[in-house]
């Protein structure tokens, strides 16, 4: 479990990226929902923390694929593969984020640092 | 409706036949390319593909399994449009002919050359002339790009990184003032000479020279840079030219409605080669942008099959981004001359900010270089000229 943030230092409508590697995108639903998902698009290399949230979908801030933060997949192109989504986790006041073990899809160029 | 020819295989031609078959279309689909490839994107020429970090198979639009039902014919440029009596035939450049009972013109547009014809003189706009471009690159020591646009800029930024000699030639007394008005294009010029690229401002290129093959460029002031390759990065003109006869209207670009409708009924465009009547600047506009290719498609569509009968969306306004030295520019909006541009993030100077561009008290545009999160905050501020 990787912790994130406290729980207070992430309002509603905002999020934030870990410096995981891959970087984690962790989001803060209008409905109060927490959400974690790889932070980069798998298009092209664009931080999805940086993208324009709208219930529970996040917009790339590049190219404007969409995806879902519940289930990682595409809602709209020009992404064509889903971001992994992990768990998350509060206690104490605290947001931690438990890494997915499935491989990610980054996107062509870019390459996670360990592999 | 029970078949629809789509007229150009790239980005706005792909959009359009997703949003065929999204929107309920069940007929037959023919996707029409002048070029050999499946549809591919086109940014990356310039920039990761150029450079050797992508590969052609890293450029492919359509996602693995997609499969739209179309009929393709690739390699085959379309040469007319013919209106039957029950509906249209556009004949290709192999003596073939499609019939349909719609149409999406989606052609794009083609890059405006040099008159000089010489070997190292090169435009980019298909992935066989960044193949070209990246072979001739690969030997070269000094690169002039003519043209301070954005694929110019991008070329000048890939090349540098390359470890090539680079100088920018723009006519205008400011690069990139056209799109981004002079003192952010100033900025945007910096961010070349902080590379050691020169860029030479206010001043025609009077000829190339060479014997076969360019060595140099002769400016109107007599001076001569001298180059192993030159890029045009001139601008393109809209691929009109085979609707000519066809009875569709054409301006700078195939002249649209607000909903991607041209004079024919049953016929309509998008994407590079469409000038859409744009509401809130009161006139038509062709925008040459990735985006724009990539969502007005749907709204055309959706004019086609409504017979013209549905209310189009509010249009975007135009977006581009642009990748160089590892700085990410967004620009949104439609700058003016008139327009006061603030810094509201960052600083220029350190090439890390974003600017709001306002006139009448309305945000018209915004800028940002490496500033992302903001700007994709600020963009939603931008209000069409005709909004109050």
């Amino acid at each position: 479990m990787i912790p994130a943030c406290p729980l207070a230092a992430l309002p509603r409508g905002e999020a934030i990226r870990l410096d995981a590697d891959p970087p984690i995108a962790v989001f803060h639903t209008e409905d109060g929902e927490l959400y974690a998902i790889d932070d980069t698009c798998t298009h092209q290399d664009a931080s999805l923390a940086d993208g324009w949230l709208e219930g529970c979908e996040v917009e790339c801030p590049l190219h404007a694929s969409r995806f879902d933060l519940r289930t990682g997949q595409v809602d709209a192109p020009p992404a064509k593969a889903p971001v992994r989504t992990h768990r998350v986790v509060v206690e104490d006041g605290t947001v931690y984020v438990e890494p997915s073990d499935l491989p990610p899809n980054l996107p062509p160029g870019v390459r996670s640092r360990s592999a | 409706m029970r078949s629809v020819a789509v007229v150009g295989a790239s980005l706005a031609g792909l959009s359009a036949a997703r949003a065929l078959r999204a929107q309920g279309f069940d007929g037959r689909i023919t996707m029409i390319g002048s070029e050999p490839h499946r549809p591919y994107d086109r940014p990356p020429l310039s920039k990761e593909f150029l450079a050797g970090h992508l590969a052609e198979a890293d450029l492919v639009l359509e996602a693995d399994g997609e499969d739209l039902a179309a009929e393709w014919r690739l390699g085959a440029a379309a040469t007319g449009l013919e209106r039957r009596s029950d509906g249209f035939a556009v004949p290709l450049a192999d003596g073939t002919s499609v019939e349909a009972d719609g149409v999406v013109i989606a052609t794009g547009a083609v890059a405006r050359e040099l008159p000089w014809r010489l070997g190292g003189v090169h435009t980019l706009r298909t992935v066989d002339d960044a193949r070209a471009l990246r072979a001739d690159l690969a030997g070269a020591r000094r690169l002039v790009v003519i043209g301070a646009g954005f694929i110019g800029a991008e070329v000048a930024a890939t090349a540098r990184t390359l470890g090539l000699d680079v100088v920018i030639v723009e006519v205008a007394p400011a690069p990139f003032a056209r799109a981004l008005g002079p003192r952010m294009g100033a900025v945007l010029a910096g961010l070349h000479e902080d590379h050691g690229v020169r860029v030479v401002c206010g001043v025609a290129v009077r000829a190339l020279t060479g014997d076969g093959r360019v060595d140099g460029v002769l400016l109107e002031d007599g001076r001569r840079l001298p180059a192993d390759v030159v890029l045009a990065g001139i601008g393109a003109r809209p691929a009109v030219e085979w609707l000519e006869g066809a009875g569709v209207e054409v301006g700078d670009g195939v002249l649209c409605d607000a909903g991607g409708g041209t004079s024919v009924p049953g016929v309509v465009a998008a994407g590079d080669c469409a000038s859409w009547f744009d509401p809130g600047l009161g006139r038509h506009h062709r925008v040459e942008h990735w985006t724009g290719a990539a969502q007005r498609p749907a709204t055309a569509v959706s004019t086609l099959l409504s017979g013209g009968t549905a209310a189009p969306d509010q249009a975007a306004p135009p977006y581009l981004w642009s990748d160089q030295y590892g700085r990410r520019v967004q620009f949104a909006g439609h700058a003016g001359p008139e327009d006061e541009v603030t810094v509201e993030e960052g600083d220029p100077d350190a090439r890390s900010f974003l600017a709001v561009y306002r006139r009448d008290g309305r945000t018209t545009a915004v800028l940002g270089v490496d500033q992302v999160r903001q700007f994709t905050r600020w963009r939603r501020r931008i209000e069409p000229v005709g909004a109050r």
